[in-house]
């Protein structure tokens, strides 16, 4: 959040890769994004050193805020050391001289994840950046951008929820897993990327603030917080999130720390058989080593 | 009887325009393309009333300007001239004074459409239930087993099986999409429906049905028409009084029974000779 232009030490690159003017511009465009909850603004979008699609959007905004003292956290998926999120760490510990890295959530005051938001509960002190590939929730039913703005405008979403009914029709339930469209404020419906039903709930009333960025899209847009977030649903069939519940109605557990109440990856070992463990790298250890301590107490 | 829909000097230019456009078209100079700037003259000058629970039709050859009157009406098209007033319960709205939001609100709330082709009317990537559906949800209607309920009924009450309530249109014959269309239509009890060459392109039986199932719904609910066609037959079945259109202009208006047995106009007169 250093507006004064200064180099990173020994590189060409200004603080922060990008010129202080584009940080400038997107730091109105989240402005306005949080001014008006679930709009979509446009902005600039840079060209970055990665391709579109690698979080670009997600990175702008990072880059936007960040300033020396800052705590920075990535997340790929919910771990910290898959390849996307390794390399824009990296990426940001080169441009960004003075800013720490760290993987533990709470240690955190900048997030940016790809398609999770973590288990631990975010605090106010707390800023989660999360990557868009499909800002608009309306592209699935109209593919005129002009249509769909006015649509956004009047908060005409009938024929999203025309989309869920047709769903109950066919297979009983809603069957959106990811990308599930969610009303912020009463109004706009947005497309909160791809993170999965079960993180959803955790936009409502978020105390930290969410930005969600899209990078070859270029828009910016915003949950605010303590803003109202409701998942599109019809009154008799509610919202659901994923219980990980097998045949006999037992709650699966995470196979390495036996966490049960978090969000939970699939996989086949390699024995074949089918394991679960918590997609969230950092809750995983955080609650193997909570299981330590208490042992040697 | 309650007026429901009033209509003053409605008029719809298509093209640049010219202070010579209304004078060098119309019946009289049997063009409604104006020879100085080539401006279409769809409507000009229509005026009528529709009162609670009556039917209108509006008759003409193609190119009349008969449907641009309802799609006007049904803001499908923005008009270029006049006033429409819409006498809602105890409530007026100035039809082309509304803003875009309160114009979509009317339309799916108090109007209803059907129109000549189906594939304008409903969405054929959806099912015929979905449709439906999609109306109600557009009312505000936002509970899944009412939406289904009501679905159903309306199916069942415009004879479509209802074992095809989740079937896509497309694998619907032509007559059961206009039932479903006319079941859309229906879907949140309007005061005022908008029909636009309905039984066009259907065979006779078909046609038979669907104009049973239209006066049907007129003597049940009370839905005030206007009824457009080029189909003498339907006019005289459907229609208590008419309008005939010839160049985007009214050129005759009166009861049904008047204009089919005693035409005034010339035009008319070789529209009632030609269907006999």
């Amino acid at each position: 959040m250093n507006a004064t232009p200064s180099h990173a030490a020994g590189s060409a690159y200004n603080f922060g890769f990008l010129d202080e003017y584009a940080k400038k511009e997107v730091r109105r465009s989240i402005l306005k994004a949080i001014a008006i909850p679930g709009y979509q603004v446009p902005y600039a979008s840079r060209e970055m050193p990665m391709g579109r699609g690698f979080g670009t959007g997600g990175l702008q905004l990072t880059l936007a805020l960040i300033g020396p003292g800052e705590v920075v956290k990535v997340i790929d998926q919910g771990s910290d050391d898959s390849v996307n999120a390794v390399n824009l760490r990296h990426f940001i510990e080169m441009t960004c001289p003075g800013v720490t890295t760290t993987t533990r959530t709470q240690e955190a005051t900048l997030i940016q994840s790809r398609h999770r938001i973590p288990e631990q509960p975010l605090t106010r002190a707390q800023i989660i950046v999360l990557q868009v590939p499909y800002p608009d929730p309306l592209v699935v039913v109209e593919p005129s951008e002009d249509r769909r703005k006015t649509m956004h405008g009047e908060a005409d979403y009938a024929r999203l929820l025309v989309k869920l009914y047709e769903d109950i029709v066919k297979f009983d339930e809603i069957t959106i897993s990811h990308r599930y469209p969610t009303r912020i404020n009463g109004h706009y419906v947005i497309d909160p990327s791809p993170i999965p039903r079960w993180d959803v709930p955790k936009l409502d009333d978020s105390p930290a603030l969410v930005l969600l960025g899209a990078g070859r899209e270029k828009k910016i847009y915003a949950v605010p917080p303590h803003t109202r977030a409701e998942p599109l649903a019809f009154s008799d069939v509610p919202f659901r999130i994923e219980d990980f519940r097998d045949r006999q109605g037992q709650r699966h557990a995470c196979a390495r720390c036996g966490c049960s109440d978090s969000y939970l990856d699939e996989f086949i070992d390699d024995r074949g058989a089918r394991v679960y463990q918590c997609s969230d790298s950092d809750w995983c250890d955080t609650q193997l080593q909570h299981a330590d301590t208490e042992a040697v107490a | 009887m309650n007026k429901i829909l009033e209509v003053r000097n409605l008029g719809r230019t298509y093209g640049p325009g010219c202070p010579l456009c209304l004078e060098a078209t119309g019946p009289e100079s049997d063009t409604n393309l104006c020879p100085h700037c080539g401006s279409v003259v769809a409507i000009h000058d229509v005026s009528f009333d529709l009162f609670e629970g009556e039917i209108l039709g509006v008759m003409g050859e193609s190119g009349s300007g008969k449907s641009t009157v309802v799609k006007t009406l049904f803001f499908d098209q923005a008009p270029s001239r006049g006033q429409a007033i819409f006498y809602d319960s105890d409530r007026q709205h100035d039809l082309f004074a509304l803003n875009a939001a309160q114009q979509r609100w009317l339309r799916n709330h108090r109007f209803g459409m059907v129109y000549q082709n189906p594939h304008q009317g409903l969405n054929f990537n959806i099912t015929a239930g979905g449709n439906i559906a999609e109306r109600l949800l557009m009312s505000d209607l936002m509970d899944y087993g009412a939406i289904r309920s009501r679905a159903k009924e309306l199916l069942a009450r415009t004879e479509v099986l209802l074992s095809r309530v989740d079937d896509l249109p497309k694998r619907f014959s032509g007559g059961m999409q206009q039932r479903v269309q006319i079941a859309k239509a229906l879907a949140t009890q309007p005061p005022l429906l908008f029909l636009d060459e309905v039984t066009t392109g259907l065979d006779l039986s078909v046609q038979a049905r669907i104009l049973d199932l239209i006066l049907e719904i007129q003597q049940e609910l009370k839905t005030a028409m206007i009824v457009v066609t080029h189909d003498l037959g339907v006019i005289r079945l459907l229609t208590g009084r008419a309008l005939v259109m010839k160049y985007g202009r009214v050129i005759e208006a009166g009861l049904t029974d008047q204009i089919l047995e005693d035409p005034q106009h010339a035009y008319t007169q070789r529209l009632v000779a030609s269907a006999l």
